[in-house]
């Protein structure tokens, strides 16, 4: 009894001790961000600012375009999340309930394509994209995106597992497929739904290499990007960094508090089946 | 009731399918071409976008070319530095969350959450966390009393610094796919096993490991994938650098190189098929393993 209370401490110490680990960098953050610049460079550091400076955050956001930035970002993020639940959708109903010439063949090359590593399509896409004249254009920044091959792969096991007996009833009410799809299946996908938006949204949100080398202009950098510029600009303003990757990670953060659940629980299963 | 493909139900398909046909068709499928055959472009004119001449030089100057294969060393030493602590740590953490413990949705929250926040935003942090003077990282090894290491300008600390920071960033997605593993494992067998006697050590060592092995080859070859694809974390943490004299430079970070700063099309497709191979032949071993392994 006495050594199972131990060993429980023990555990607890550890997750406890991992925790803080996983934490001190956020929290290093915070607290860089409302300091003073004599603060910043103090040492023992200083972990409660004596004087919280909210103004280092009014500061960043003025020094660089983040309100363009921030838009940026939005306009990016919820279109191509937008865009992609259609085409995955759309797909996946086909993959999964007509029966047509080649499915076989099309679903196996898809799959397929899914080991070539992104880096790959990074210079043939430039190249498409400049020809179309959309570098440095949204368009640049949303339409590869619109559709994924693991989003199609993952719909399609989950409305497999819808009973096909429901599209059989319906049919004899008198519903049309594609009305079926949109207010039975749609529904009854949800979860898998709200993990490929959430998946997208957060990869979309984050997503660094494509908006660095499709963007040119300061007008269309997207958040990460605009950051790497800021940080070259900003130097070593330590305390302005940090108000504006507080900024940037933020919106994410609270969308992670809020959904986490379904964040954790969609990565498990997506990556199990792989 | 199994259903015969018509001629009409072929037509619907691909209207259902179209709009992900056509997007995946440009921008996955056609590059997958094309990278292939510019991998082969020995003259070309990317302006009027005529190939004068195909043929093998561009591998022959990746093979001959010294900072390709600095490229190519740096990254192994990056996987070899990730992959093995980042399972280890977070195979133990799983274990101990998946343990009947209190709060365990937050403690598995918190470790998640480097996992959704920024690369780059969290490269910066880290940037400054790694600082020589005022880096809160040689405030704790100075309580140590080590001296203060020059983490992202001594060529020798930056791939440990770059190592440490990517650890802590991937270890919540090890570890919630590692929970899952553990999930799955049919509690009947432990009851058993107690039954028998079983010492939670052995039960550890001659259930949990063998049975979650699955698990552990599927995070790995993930993980050593991701791995050979860093990129991001560098450009952040050393600012648009490839570390300290060219010490973070990894075969992403040299195709973005010969691509984006140099417009050498040629040898960067090069470099990223040579990159896919390696991936393609991670992934053949995971296939082949995976079926062999996953019946136990």
């Amino acid at each position: 009894m006495q050594k199972a209370a131990l060993s429980k401490g023990f555990i607890y110490l550890i997750l406890i001790l991992g925790s803080a680990l996983m934490l001190l960098p956020f929290i290093w953050m915070v607290s860089t961000s409302l300091k003073s610049a004599g603060e910043v460079m103090r040492m023992p550091p200083v972990w409660i600012p004596s004087d919280l400076k909210w103004e280092n955050y009014a500061i960043a956001w003025e020094m660089a375009p983040f309100a363009r930035y921030t838009l940026n970002s939005l306009i990016v993020t919820i279109l191509s999340t937008i865009g992609e639940l259609l085409t995955t959708i759309l797909a996946a109903y086909a993959f999964s309930r007509i029966h047509f010439y080649g499915r076989d063949i099309v679903f196996a090359v898809l799959l397929g394509t899914m080991m070539v590593p992104g880096e790959v399509l990074l210079i043939p896409n430039f190249v498409t994209l400049s020809n179309l004249g959309w570098i440095d254009q949204y368009e640049a920044l949303i339409v590869p995106w619109l559709a994924s091959i693991f989003s199609i792969f993952l719909l399609r096991q989950y409305f497999l597992g819808i009973p096909q007996e429901l599209s059989y009833a319906a049919k004899m009410d008198g519903c049309s497929n594609f009305r079926f799809l949109w207010t039975i299946m749609v529904p009854l996908a949800k979860p898998a739904l709200i993990t490929i938006a959430l998946l997208k949204a957060i990869g979309s949100w984050n997503a660094f290499l494509w908006p660095l080398i499709v963007t040119q202009s300061k007008e269309m950098r997207t958040l990460p990007v605009g950051l790497t510029s800021f940080s070259t600009e900003a130097g070593t303003v330590y305390e302005l960094l940090m108000a504006a990757s507080t900024m940037i990670i933020l919106p994410m953060i609270i969308l992670y508090l809020i959904l986490q659940k379904y964040i954790i629980e969609g990565v498990s299963k997506a990556g199990i089946k792989g | 009731m199994k259903q015969k493909p018509t001629l009409q139900s072929t037509l619907k398909a691909l209207l259902y399918l179209a709009p992900a046909l056509i997007i995946l068709g440009v921008f996955n499928i056609y590059p997958i071409i094309k990278s292939f055959l510019m991998s082969f472009y020995t003259d070309y004119d990317y302006f009027k976008d005529i190939v004068h001449e195909y043929g093998f030089d561009n591998f022959m100057f990746i093979f001959n070319d010294s900072e390709f294969w600095v490229a190519m060393k740096n990254t192994f030493i990056f996987v070899l530095g990730v992959v093995p602590m980042s399972i280890l740590l977070s195979l133990g953490i799983a274990i101990l969350l998946n343990s009947k413990i209190k709060f365990r949705g937050i403690f598995r929250s918190i470790y998640f959450l480097p996992f959704v926040t920024s690369v780059v935003a969290v490269s910066i942090v880290w940037r400054w966390i790694y600082h020589t003077d005022y880096g809160l990282f040689n405030y704790f090894l100075g309580l140590f009393g080590v001296d203060p290491i020059q983490w992202l300008t001594d060529p020798q600390w930056a791939m440990p610094a770059l190592i440490i920071m990517s650890i802590w960033k991937g270890l919540g997605y090890n570890i919630i796919i590692f929970l899952a593993g553990l999930q799955n494992i049919d509690q009947q067998y432990y009851l058993a096993a107690q039954m028998d006697g079983a010492r939670p050590w052995k039960r550890f060592l001659h259930m949990t490991v063998p049975m979650l092995s699955p698990t552990t080859f599927f995070v790995s070859i993930v993980a050593i994938i991701n791995s050979f694809k860093v990129f991001d974390e560098i450009f952040a943490l050393f600012n648009g650098k490839p570390g300290p004299a060219y010490s973070a430079q990894t075969i992403v970070y040299y195709i973005y190189e010969k691509f984006y700063n140099e417009w050498e099309f040629g040898i960067a497709s090069a470099a990223a098929y040579i990159l896919f191979i390696i991936i393609f032949i991670f992934t053949l071993v995971q296939l082949y393993i995976g079926k062999r392994r996953v019946t136990y």
